[in-house]
């Protein structure tokens, strides 16, 4: 993974002085809360419900063991002992103390991270795949592009002050596991015919309160021009893009009140300028950041081991089941990826505490080269595990609580942290997500609705991605009461695709008993091996919504 | 019909003037109406007001943060003993934007000055984008500003101050090395 040079040591332990004298000033009454807020909210400061929030970059989702480690010591020492990942793949504090916050970031800073930008109207954290550099079906790893990314946005002096928040997404395999298309840009890598990296640019994607999906800005971009180019949809964005109303602030508005082809002629005519210029990569640039994401030394592993684990998921029915859900495909024979579930009833799903985390890093050193990525799905993902160790670390995630074999399935929900710490939320959602996992546990049902992605999100901000999910639930607040919203037919994946809300909302203690019902109907209607949305998709809304609200 | 003088006593005098990192006594006062030319100089008026008469010395134009450049309009500029760029409010970031392409597209060497909601914890990010003046909101603390100005040692991006990406810098110091 990246390693920091002087320069970006330098940076970011210059960032946090910066930031201590920001508090400073502010505690001591020289910078009021209105002009406050923007400077510590770019270094991931909120203040919450109940206490501060403190959200964490984890840059494209990658986490070194010794990282992990840090995290679980800063938890203990200034928080609950524990953290949650987001559905941005970051890491969030729910209880540091506000004056304690400089002391945090020079913690992070010594293990080479920071909280930069992970939240304000400026460039946030570049999202990926979790999979990267190991998939199969992959064309480009996008980690190094990811970096250059990375730095390139990292305090960019004209970006700062954005009109809204700006979330850049790339994927760099055949299938999209990074929700490129509902991002303010989303970037696909791809091969020309000679073997040449391009990069297909959408902009206009998101998720909030007016969803959209991305529309193409360039389909064959050159490698070479990908900074230049990001700077000049920034730059439009940032002249253009509107002011005057938060809620229409973000760049979908935008692309869609001029049209994708006056956003596309305006992006061009900026870049006319900008093409060529320092930013442009060069091979030797490329290799570098490459030198970064070098494939790690694995020992061969022999087809008797590739055999014995065969054999083994043949046997052990409990074995089988961790496999087939939670265990992905690798590029090199004999190796595993393994995604540890952080969805269990007792925790709000994406929660981990500080013990989970040393375990998970220890597991990491034992099994993975000490890496870990965090998933926009919000789980673990160890990326490089050979087959003969998969038993061994299948027991001891067991033993952890995160070996539920329930990755993908309707168990494995997507969530914000709602109403119970966000002062944004209009309703809880994880005890809406508990009271779901725990009616619907049995794993034997669960299997057999196949592939099924639900997402809870608190507030039209859409944290927990309600839009994507094959089945969406939003909370609603109606005269103070909390309502929920069910939506189907959403899909964050190739074929994207925005959910339909099926009708009037519920009564939270009703909400089980509707997704119960919306399930009836799959089961029922299904063809088959037909996935849910695929049954959606073919007979629509009606059937769901004459069996949900039957009188 | 408006007056043909502003009162002068509605012009805004920044306290605290920062040029090319040092603080400096400020000649200039700022006015705001559309219409009303001010009798004081030297002064700094709204831009359509300064292109009536732009050879007049002791006049400069302030842009506000909307407005959209193009070659006729820098073309005028240049001519302009001094460009300001407002900041209605801290959060409106147009302003790096027209400072950078100002220096960078247009070219225009003369003073690049920040007015309006200019705060110290900004600077920085001001300097890099060409503004060489920074004419400080009245509350602002004059050593916080000079502290703020350093905060980073390193930059990531080129822009008006840096002509280089950390990417090549680091590949040029390597092949030196």
């Amino acid at each position: 993974m990246y390693r920091y040079d002087t320069y970006d040591q330098t940076l970011v332990d210059e960032r946090v002085t910066q930031f201590r004298d920001q508090m400073d000033r502010h505690l001591a009454g020289r910078l009021g809360e209105d002009e406050f807020r923007p400077l510590r909210l770019q270094n991931g400061l909120y203040i919450q419900k109940h206490a501060p929030m403190l959200r964490i970059a984890v840059p494209y989702g990658m986490l070194g063991s010794h990282q992990l480690r840090r995290l679980a010591a800063i938890t203990r020492r200034y928080d609950r002992g524990y953290g949650h990942f987001s559905t941005r793949q970051n890491l969030q504090l729910n209880w540091p103390a506000l004056e304690d916050v400089p002391a945090i970031l020079a913690e992070l800073a010594e293990v080479q991270m920071h909280a930069i930008q992970t939240s304000g109207n400026c460039i946030r954290n570049t999202t990926s795949d979790q999979f990267a550099g190991i998939a199969a079906d992959e064309v480009e790893d996008p980690r190094p592009w990811c970096e250059l990314i990375r730095q390139w946005s990292t305090l960019h002096p004209e970006f700062a002050f954005l009109p809204r928040k700006f979330k850049i997404a790339v994927s760099g395999a055949a299938k999209d596991r990074a929700a490129i298309q509902v991002h303010d840009i989303g970037l696909r890598l791809w091969r020309d015919r000679d073997g040449e990296v391009r990069v297909k640019v959408l902009a206009g994607g998101g998720l909030g309160r007016t969803p959209m999906i991305g529309d193409v800005v360039r389909e064959d971009l050159p490698w070479q021009h990908l900074l230049t180019y990001l700077e000049a949809c920034v730059r439009v964005y940032n002249q253009f893009g509107r002011r005057d109303n938060k809620f229409k602030a973000r760049i979908k508005i935008l692309v869609k009140a001029l049209g994708i082809e006056e956003f596309q002629r305006r992006v061009e005519a900026e870049w006319a300028h900008l093409k060529d210029g320092p930013q442009t990569l060069t091979p030797a640039a490329v290799m570098a950041a490459r030198g970064h994401f070098l494939e790690p030394e694995r020992r061969p592993v022999g087809d008797t081991a590739i055999a014995d684990f065969e054999r083994l998921r043949a046997e052990n029915r409990a074995f089988a089941r961790f496999v087939t859900n939670n265990v992905t495909d690798h590029r090199v024979p004999g190796y595993k990826a393994v995604t540890l579930s952080l969805k269990r009833r007792e925790h709000a799903p994406g929660d981990v505490t500080a013990d989970q985390m040393e375990a998970v890093a220890d597991l990491a050193d034992r099994f993975s080269f000490g890496e870990i990525r965090v998933t926009h799905e919000q789980n673990l993902v160890l990326s490089d595990v050979p087959v003969d160790d998969l038993e061994t670390l299948w027991r001891e995630l067991d033993a952890l609580g995160m070996g539920n074999p329930t990755v993908g399935t309707l168990n494995d929900i997507i969530c914000c942290p709602g109403g119970d710490f966000c002062s944004l939320a209009n309703a809880v959602s994880i005890p809406i997500a508990q009271s779901l996992q725990e009616r619907f546990e049995d794993l034997d049902f669960l299997y057999d609705l196949g592939p099924l992605d639900l997402n809870i999100s608190g507030c039209m901000n859409a944290c927990g991605h309600h839009h994507v999910g094959h089945i969406g639930i939003l909370g609603v607040d109606k005269k103070g009461e909390e309502y929920y919203q069910v939506s189907l037919g959403g899909n964050s994946t190739d074929d994207a695709s925005l959910g339909k809300i099926l009708g009037p909302s519920f009564f939270r203690e009703d909400v089980p008993d509707v997704i119960d019902k919306v399930l009836g109907v799959y089961v029922a209607q299904r063809h088959e091996d037909e996935r849910f949305l695929d049954t959606y998709r073919r007979i629509g809304l009606k059937p769901f919504k004459e069996r949900v609200y039957a009188k | 019909m408006p007056n043909d003088n502003a009162p002068d006593q509605q012009l805004e005098h920044a306290r605290t003037l920062i040029k090319m990192g040092r603080p400096e006594k400020d000649e200039w006062a700022v006015s705001r109406d559309e219409h009303a030319m001010p009798s004081r100089r030297p002064v700094i008026v709204p831009f359509t007001l300064w292109q009536q008469c732009p050879r007049e010395e002791g006049l400069a134009p302030w842009l506000s943060s909307d407005t959209e450049l193009d070659d006729t309009l820098t073309a005028m500029l240049s001519a302009a003993p001094l460009v300001a760029i407002d900041f209605p409010a801290f959060t409106d970031g147009r302003g790096y934007t027209l400072a950078r392409l100002l220096r960078e597209r247009y070219g225009y060497g003369g003073e690049v000055r920040a007015i309006g909601d200019v705060l110290i914890d900004q600077l920085f990010y001001m300097t890099r984008c060409g503004f060489d003046a920074l004419a400080l909101r009245e509350d602002q603390q004059l050593e916080d500003a000079l502290h703020a100005l350093g905060a980073f040692s390193v930059s990531y991006q080129p822009a008006v101050d840096v002509g280089e990406a950390i990417f090549e810098r680091r590949l040029r110091e390597k092949g030196h090395a």
